[in-house]
């Protein structure tokens, strides 16, 4: 909308000549000027300046909803209402559904906890026909760091649903709709996002995964915070395309540990006397969600995974609709299954941290 | 020299005042044919301009009604008796509520930021639910706009709001008016759905061009009392290479929306995130969009953690002190925090 030429927009021709004059084609040229601007450099009077930006406005403006509109659309059109299960009951449960479609799912978590595993399992439900129960559709995986596993994908299959896999030739078909891109540099990684969006609708694709976002990243920039994060186009652009497409897109996402000038607090909040000696040992332990504050701010739900002890949880830390809850689980042949469905409590911002002690 | 401050084109200013018209008086006793011939432009442009003159002259004499000693200023006490009279909007969570001096107001922008999982949308759903709140229970009955750039709104969550919303109503209904026979108008919850008007927004250009649309769009649809932005922040992120077009475009938008919040008597709320800045030796969390940003709001309140609690920080506010409240979400929607012991205010 915003690249919409201004000749097409219906403004009276005298003014609309002027525009194209002084070289302003777009919305996004006008606007990007203040009505005094546009004033002095169209050489045409205020009211009409108004007039014109008004009108403008008016088009480049997308259409409203009423939330109403929003709801019913969403039950009459899509499967469950919007959500692709997870089959882990309690999870489901606390997510109203299942994983949302229209927005950004994160995993977070250390090395080897299981996010693959999950995603996994997800391109797998994602696959299966409609009638038992998936959504029927294509998958992309975009496979960062090469951890696909076809075998293991089958695997649980087998074990999850043996009266379906044993089916002549089903196993085979499912398999046949994950898509598997091995991008090898982040410029290949854009390239392939402008690929995807294309074939999105033609192809009926029901689910993005991309595994993993940090690894992207790693060693592509320098000390200290960047001024421009080098994914942020990515960032739009992927929530773009779950939002037009209306498809479940997960991403995974790794942890580092926390620097010493890590930000935590406001200039108001009183750092107490037990805060400003510094423990050292303290920041080795204590992992954060790689890509940072902004990445963090775009994803819709974010899901950590973390171990405590030995036992490995899954927590939701940031959900719009779910309250803070964890689940213990477990790594099976058929992928990931909950030791027990009523979720733990998680108090405040320990959400969103990650644990990583007694895994291995 | 009037002329020259005249909203006109810039070439037909320059011609007027070269050939000595410097004055608006100057410009009241000439005929448009003279005028067209001192100037050299047509008779039509003429009569535009007369016409920008003269509705100069009228916009001055209604503001000499307004106040005998200044135009258009109105007096203090005028100003406390209207402010006084105003309805707030609550947030559903009394200590919030208070240090707010009654919850969000009208006429004036508030600003509202916080790190990802805290509340902001949560806080955004809420009040575009309780602005619906009629008369009859102390709301101010209107209509909401949720402006989403981010696509963090999600419609299961609003509906769950706005029916805990419609259940509290009947609740205060059925504890404080056992008296009344009278049947109060109830709002079912598909009520508040509808009076929800929902803005996608992509780019930074539509975020512009939404802006200057509100002043038609709430034209056309009365009783809208609340704008809701969420999140300023996220398109002017990322694309900007030219960060003085940013601050412009953003100090430009800023001044609409209060214009917007004064012409309308609406209360405009924009969701901010964070981010990190270099202070005295350390980096701290602060709202996103730089200094001068921070000036465009009337009022800002910081949300952040505090242990295991969510707590709400008043940083600038023109009439309230800076004072922290604790607030939690709930399935409900936002509400008091239940280590506090207070009993909760029924509106």
């Amino acid at each position: 909308m915003a690249n919409k030429p201004i000749s097409e927009m219906g403004l009276p021709k005298s003014i609309a000549n002027v525009f194209a004059a002084r070289n302003i084609i777009t919305a996004k040229d006008a606007l990007s000027l203040s009505e005094f601007e546009l004033m002095e450099l169209l050489d045409v009077g205020f009211e009409e300046v108004m007039l014109a930006v008004a009108h403008i406005s008016e088009i480049t403006c997308p259409p409203y909803h009423t939330a109403m509109s929003l709801l019913e659309q969403r039950n009459q059109n899509e499967y469950l209402a919007g959500h692709l299960p997870t089959r882990l009951k309690g999870l489901d449960a606390a997510l109203c559904g299942g994983i949302p479609f229209g927005v950004v799912t994160e995993l977070v978590g250390p090395a080897g906890i299981g996010k693959t595993q999950f995603c996994l399992k997800l391109a797998l439900l994602a696959s299966l026909p409609t009638s038992y129960g998936g959504l029927g559709g294509r998958v992309i995986y975009v496979d960062v760091e090469s951890k696909f596993s076809s075998r293991r994908m089958i695997e649980m299959g087998f074990s999850s649903f043996p009266e379906i896999f044993h089916t002549e030739g089903l196993a085979q078909e499912m398999a046949g709709r994950v898509l598997v891109l091995r991008p090898a540099s982040l410029s290949e990684f854009t390239e392939s996002l402008q690929q995807i969006r294309v074939s999105l609708l033609q192809h009926h694709v029901k689910l993005l995964i991309i595994d993993s976002m940090a690894a992207l990243t790693s060693g592509e920039y320098g000390q200290g915070p960047p001024r421009h994060h080098p994914l942020g186009w990515h960032i739009s652009f992927i929530k773009s395309l779950a939002e037009c497409c209306r498809i479940p897109v997960v991403v995974t996402n790794q942890v580092r540990s926390q620097g010493r000038d890590e930000a935590s607090r406001y200039i108001f909040q009183v750092q107490s006397r037990t805060d400003t000696m510094e423990d050292p040992s303290k920041f080795d332990s204590h992992l954060v969600a790689a890509l940072g504050i902004h990445w963090a701010h775009a994803v819709s739900i974010r899901l950590v995974l973390e171990s405590r002890s030995g036992q490995r949880l899954i927590k939701i830390a940031k959900s719009s609709i779910s309250p803070s809850v964890g689940f213990f689980f477990n790594i099976t042949s058929s992928g990931i299954s909950l030791l027990s469905d009523e979720g733990v409590e998680m108090m405040g911002p320990e959400a969103n941290t990650v644990h990583c002690q007694g895994l291995i | 020299m009037e002329v020259s401050s005249l909203p006109i084109s810039a070439s037909h200013r320059g011609k007027l005042i070269s050939a000595g018209y410097s004055s608006l008086s100057s410009l009241s006793s000439v005929s448009p044919s003279k005028l067209a011939q001192d100037l050299k432009i047509s008779e039509n442009e003429v009569l535009e301009i007369l016409k920008v003159v003269s509705a100069r002259k009228w916009v001055d004499k209604i503001e000499n009604r307004s106040h005998a000693i200044m135009n258009g200023a109105q007096t203090a006490w005028d100003i406390l008796h209207e402010e006084e009279s105003s309805i707030c909007i609550t947030t559903s969570c009394s200590d919030l509520d208070e240090i707010l001096g009654g919850g969000i107001r009208c006429k004036e922008v508030t600003e509202i930021g916080g790190v990802p999982g805290i509340g902001k949308t949560q806080l955004g759903i809420q009040l575009a639910v309780n602005v619906q709140i009629p008369a009859d229970y102390g709301g101010l009955g209107g209509k909401a706009i949720y402006i989403d750039t981010e696509g963090s709104f999600m419609v299961e969550r609003a509906s769950q709001i706005a029916e805990a919303c419609a259940e509290d109503m009947l609740e205060y209904n059925s504890l404080l008016r056992k008296d009344s026979q009278a049947c109060r108008v109830d709002k079912p919850p598909k009520a508040f759905m509808d009076n929800i008007f929902y803005f996608r927004i992509c780019t930074y250009t539509e975020q512009i061009a939404v802006v200057n649309y509100l002043e038609k769009f709430i034209n056309e649809h009365k009783d809208i009392k609340i704008v809701i932005i969420d999140s300023i922040t996220f398109h002017f992120r990322q694309e900007f290479e030219d960060m003085a077009l940013r601050t412009r475009l953003l100090s430009g938008m800023a001044l609409k929306l209060m214009k917007l919040a004064k012409k309308f008597n609406l209360a405009v709320v924009l969701l901010n995130q964070v981010t990190t800045k270099y202070n005295e030796g350390s980096f701290q969390l602060t709202l996103a969009l730089g200094d001068s940003w921070a000036h465009a709001s009337t009022n800002r309140i910081i949300l952040y953690w505090n242990g295991n609690e969510r707590y709400a920080y008043i940083d600038k506010s023109p009439s309230m002190r800076s004072a922290s409240a604790p607030y939690a979400v709930t399935s409900r929607g936002i509400r008091n925090s239940a280590s506090n012991c207070k009993r909760v205010k029924l509106m």
